[in-house]
């Protein structure tokens, strides 16, 4: 049984215009020891999906689920107690922005020692040996002088080490990482991501690794789901959806990557035309047909996955008409 | 790439830091700043002044400020051709040293500021970080309340609460207390709000903080500074409050000597003993400019603009 499964996740939010449909009809699950990479640009719901996951979304968003369980227990009837206590003991986060969101008040010892304290009744020494293993463990060294200092007297790679240091404290069974590397130099995101990688080999944690960069999905990625307008439009293992892009907006992503040796100087590189669509009121159909420079009248109609492969599926029609035809 | 050993890769490779970086630390950082703002020294200086001399009271008076000597009324300060050295700064109407009284009164005004302001810091800060981090419906009635207060006249409601539960050094600092806390809420609320946009306060849900923990453990110290400018300003309008309240004859008690009640009974020998109300009201304008210019040069110091 997978770690985490969801199916059917719905985020619904009201806005004065109408219901804004932030995220529809999301399947996905996620086993021990795997990598589900969450592809999409700005705005296509990844992160509302992964808070949704904690139970964390803002008070106006609703959220509805066919299911939604967490190594067998439904998260969907839980209270909001249960949920504290799973939160950061058996699931972590790691954000987006090193520079906030660590609190400016404490010292890196003192938010450490909490993580773990909060969950475990555990003795002040203890937590304090943890969190120095846990520093040297994410490549800090000096951990001891460390603990001492505060977040403003880190760079942000180490902020970011920190962050990843203080989600692992309770050891947790599912590590949510959103879009961990954006804000760091190329250099370090290289160093953030191996760390990532590792860790979550060493600890056989499961791990959603939101992103819009799909140079850093093809590094670390088992498993792949390009979102779209709050929709999963194609899914699937890695290898296969790297391989074999099925839906035109994936392959449209994948060509605005410029790869070493083979785009040659001075060559365009792709752009996909338009922007994202209004989200607000009934969606019907695909929701890229405006961009999409296949769009036939039948994009318009309901929409379901085709089967490419083994666990590789995508939500086209033309992926369909393509099959009736092989 | 492939038979080199990916741990040698400077790209993969986790960088080391062993030195942690000297910096200035953030106190001697703000004694700098504060030691160059003349307005935050002179007020520090004379505030200082004023608290030592209410905490040695005992010490330093030369009289009992209650002994009262008929004999020995209204003796005008040293600096008057009749003055004497026995009673520097005079004698009241009831032959009490002044001196003595107006030491002992400093340490009247100095409890009724504190407390006041120890009342009300908590009421304005729960309320207004409660208004902040929640938001919506509860946001809505706390900001009414805090409406409502604002548009209560302080004095007006001090001296009515005063005139029903009768004059008394508790009952000034519990009704002034209860009544002062609106600008803690305001500055509390926005604050707040501020704060829990940022990602350490979702990363401190994420850990599974309790809400409670999320409020007083890592909200409030990052909102601590703003809140210690309003108090040091309350501080100071709770004393002049007082001063009002116990000139009109509803705050303290004779014969407490509160440097209110001291200008209240010595308006009578206004014209003739003019030292009477001089003493006490320049006592007290010194301390309620004291404590403003404190007030207003922390927030010059602490602003993060004015950093340097």
């Amino acid at each position: 049984m997978a770690l985490l499964e969801v199916q059917d996740l719905v985020i619904d939010i009201p806005t004065a215009s109408g219901v804004l449909h932030a995220v529809s009809e999301l399947s996905f699950s996620v086993d021990r020891g795997e990598t589900l990479a969450i592809v999409g640009e700005s705005g296509s719901g990844k992160s509302l999906t992964s808070l949704a996951i904690m139970d964390l979304l803002p008070r106006v968003a609703k959220r509805r689920a066919a299911r939604l369980t967490f190594d067998g227990t439904d998260l969907l009837s839980m209270r909001e107690p249960e949920m504290r206590k799973l939160r950061g003991s058996r699931m972590a986060m790691i954000f987006q922005e090193p520079m906030t969101s660590l609190n400016p008040a404490y010292t890196i010892g003192n938010q450490l020692m909490e993580a773990l304290r909060c969950h475990e009744d555990v003795s002040a020494e203890k937590a304090r040996a943890r969190a120095i293993e846990l520093l040297e463990r994410v490549g800090i060294a000096g951990a001891e002088r460390r603990l001492l200092q505060y977040p403003h007297q880190l760079s942000g790679g180490l902020r970011q080490r920190v962050m990843i240091a203080m989600a692992l404290m309770c050891k947790p069974d599912l590590i949510i990482a959103d879009e961990p590397t954006t804000a760091l130099d190329v250099t370090i995101q290289a160093q953030i991501l191996r760390l990532l990688h590792d860790l979550k080999k060493e600890f056989g944690m499961a791990m959603i690794l939101v992103t819009h960069d799909l140079g850093v999905v093809a590094r670390v990625a088992d498993k792949v789901a390009v979102m779209y307008a709050g929709a999963i439009v194609e899914r699937g293992p890695a290898r296969a959806v790297f391989k074999a892009p099925s839906h035109p907006y994936t392959r449209g992503l994948l060509n605005c990557i410029p790869v070493p040796g083979r785009t040659a100087p001075g060559t365009p590189l792709g752009a996909i035309r338009g922007q994202l669509p209004n989200l607000i009121g009934r969606l019907e159909g695909c929701a890229f047909r405006d961009r999409c420079d296949f769009a036939a009248p039948e994009c318009a109609g309901p929409m379901r996955y085709v089967p490419i492969d083994a666990g590789h599926d995508v939500r086209c029609i033309r992926a369909e008409a393509r099959k009736a035809v092989a | 790439m492939s038979n080199i050993a990916p741990s040698l890769d400077p790209a993969t490779e986790p960088a080391r830091f062993d030195v942690a970086p000297a910096r200035r630390s953030p106190f001697s950082a703000f004694l700098r700043r504060a030691r160059r703002h003349g307005g935050l020294l002179i007020g520090a200086s004379v505030l200082l002044v004023i608290v030592i001399a209410a905490l040695a009271a005992p010490l330093i008076a030369p009289h009992d400020p209650y002994a009262q000597n008929l004999a020995q009324r209204l003796i005008p300060p040293i600096w008057h051709p009749k003055g004497t050295w026995e009673h520097i700064l005079g004698t009241d109407k009831l032959g009490r040293d002044y001196l003595s009284r107006l030491l002992y009164g400093a340490q009247i005004s100095l409890l009724i500021g504190l407390l006041t302001v120890a009342i009300s810091g908590v009421i304005g800060t729960v309320l207004g970080i409660c208004a902040g981090y929640f938001g919506g419906r509860v946001d809505a009635i706390l900001s009414y309340v805090i409406t409502t207060r604002l548009a209560l006249p302080v004095v007006l409601v001090a001296l009515a609460s005063a005139a029903l539960v009768g004059g008394s050094l508790e009952g000034v600092i519990i009704v002034l207390g209860l009544l002062l806390w609106d600008r803690f809420a305001v500055v509390t609320r926005s604050a707040t709000q501020q704060i829990v946009r940022t990602d350490y306060v979702a990363a401190a849900q994420a850990i599974g903080c309790s809400t409670p923990r999320i409020l007083f453990m890592e909200i409030l110290p990052n909102i601590l500074n703003a809140l210690i400018v309003v108090a040091t300003l309350e501080v100071a309008h709770a004393i002049l409050l007082e001063a009002a309240l116990s000139f009109l004859g509803l705050g303290v008690q004779p014969p407490l000597p509160s440097w209110g009640l001291m200008i209240s009974e010595g308006k009578q020998y206004m014209f003739f003993s003019p030292w009477v109300i001089g003493v006490p009201a320049t006592a007290l304008i010194c301390l309620v400019l004291a404590i403003n210019l404190v007030g207003d040069g922390l927030r010059d110091v602490t602003a993060p603009e004015n950093r340097t």
